[in-house]
């Protein structure tokens, strides 16, 4: 993959609003962004009610990401171009699903939404009608997730990427700080985990830095190149921004998001963890 | 959307809704909240501005969207921040020293 193959621009995506065989969805969690107007043409997906399953803690199965797709009037033949708020955080997100569920034609609008309204581009209320499809979803490629056990026994031997804020990392707050900051588990980070803030990747209108940038960046932080490598953040939506930069912009191979991430590792009885600024020992 | 009446924990992280009072279950004796209005040049509120929170390093922390009536929220830890506003109306930034409890500031944004 590639910058080429992976990204729109906002221009790019203005020109082809009306191609056919693209489909332009909105991803948020909060869908109330969409309601109030968004690009033409694009349908919405709500990563809570949509994207998880509404039982196990899990997000939906192939059956279930078919059946959505299907539902929304998305073929296989379709290609997706996928944007959201936060910095496409959850548009990242849902890019994974669509990579983890075998639909290749997929891509991220670069700047999501915020380029968007700070472009001052036009939005519309209009939501289109679809015709259903009979999607098929593939199985599952678990080679873009990681679960977590094979996180532990990654301590030391892969790549491990915090991408939280620094205060998370160290310990100091245990969520984003715009949500509040009670919870049950525990706070730090995974040992041996490098701290790359996703922010780092992103330019402050939203867009992704460019490749030379991106690879400076992990570069500095200690990601060595000749490993694997495993993202997390606290739910796993920012580490799928940090996944699509490593895997899809930058081309690393062997590159898995754990979305299970702090929320799960930070619950689990008696795994290792660290806290402080430094990644700490094995 | 509501906002959860319960301990927003693993639910997700988009910003609770920006004009929403605060949730009951926000804690103010352990919370250190960062809020205020984001206005223009006019004095007007500037909805759908990009709000982030910056650590005392200058690092990104959070990003809200402020509502209609301008109003966006942090729930941060005490200390030094840096808040600054991107909108269609222009930027804007300021520093806050944050105590527990509730921090009030007036955030403006100009064209440069």
């Amino acid at each position: 993959m590639s910058r080429d193959t992976a990204l729109v621009s906002a221009d790019w995506a203005e020109e082809n609003l009306e191609t056919p065989g693209l489909v332009f969805v909105e991803v948020d969690e909060d869908t109330t962004a969409y309601d109030g107007g968004h690009i033409p043409g694009a349908i919405k997906i709500d990563w809570k009610k949509d994207l998880q399953d509404p039982v196990r803690r899990d997000f939906v199965n192939q059956e279930q990401f078919a059946a959505l797709l299907s539902e929304r009037g998305i073929s296989n033949d379709d290609t997706v171009i996928l944007y959201g708020g936060n910095n496409n955080w959850f548009a990242a997100y849902a890019y994974w699903y669509f990579k983890l569920y075998g639909h290749e034609a997929v891509k991220l609008l670069d700047g999501g939404r915020k380029k968007w309204e700070l472009d001052a581009r036009v939005y519309t209320k209009d939501v289109p009608v679809r015709a259903k499809t009979s999607y098929v979803a593939k199985a599952p490629n678990l080679e873009i997730r990681a679960f977590r056990d094979e996180v532990v026994q990654a301590i030391g031997v892969k790549n491990l990427v915090d991408v939280r804020s620094p205060d998370e990392f160290a310990g100091r707050l245990l969520a984003p700080a715009h949500l509040p900051q009670e919870q049950s588990q525990r706070a730090g980070h995974i040992p041996t985990a490098i701290s790359v803030p996703w922010s780092k990747a992103a330019n402050e209108d939203g867009t992704f830095k460019s490749d030379e940038e991106l690879a400076k960046i992990y570069g500095e932080a200690g990601l060595d190149g000749g490993k694997d490598t495993i993202a997390y953040c606290r739910i796993g939506e920012r580490s799928s921004h940090t996944w699509f930069v490593l895997k899809e912009l930058l081309g690393h191979e062997n590159v898995k998001n754990y979305d299970g991430s702090w929320t799960e590792y930070g619950s689990l009885i008696g795994v290792p963890i660290a806290l402080g600024d430094e990644p700490g020992k094995a | 959307m509501t906002v959860p009446t319960t301990a927003n924990t693993a639910a997700g992280c988009a910003a609770p809704d920006q004009s929403a009072p605060l949730p009951s279950s926000v804690d103010l004796a352990k919370e250190t909240v960062i809020t205020g209005i984001v206005r223009n040049a006019d004095s007007e509120a500037v909805g759908g501005a990009y709000v982030r929170l910056l650590d005392s390093s200058g690092e990104f922390t959070a990003e809200v969207v402020s509502s209609p009536e301008g109003v966006f929220r942090f729930f941060a830890a005490p200390g030094s921040w840096t808040v600054k506003a991107l909108s269609r109306h222009g930027n804007g930034e300021l520093a806050v020293d944050a105590v527990l409890g509730v921090n009030e500031i007036a955030l403006n944004v100009a064209t440069a």
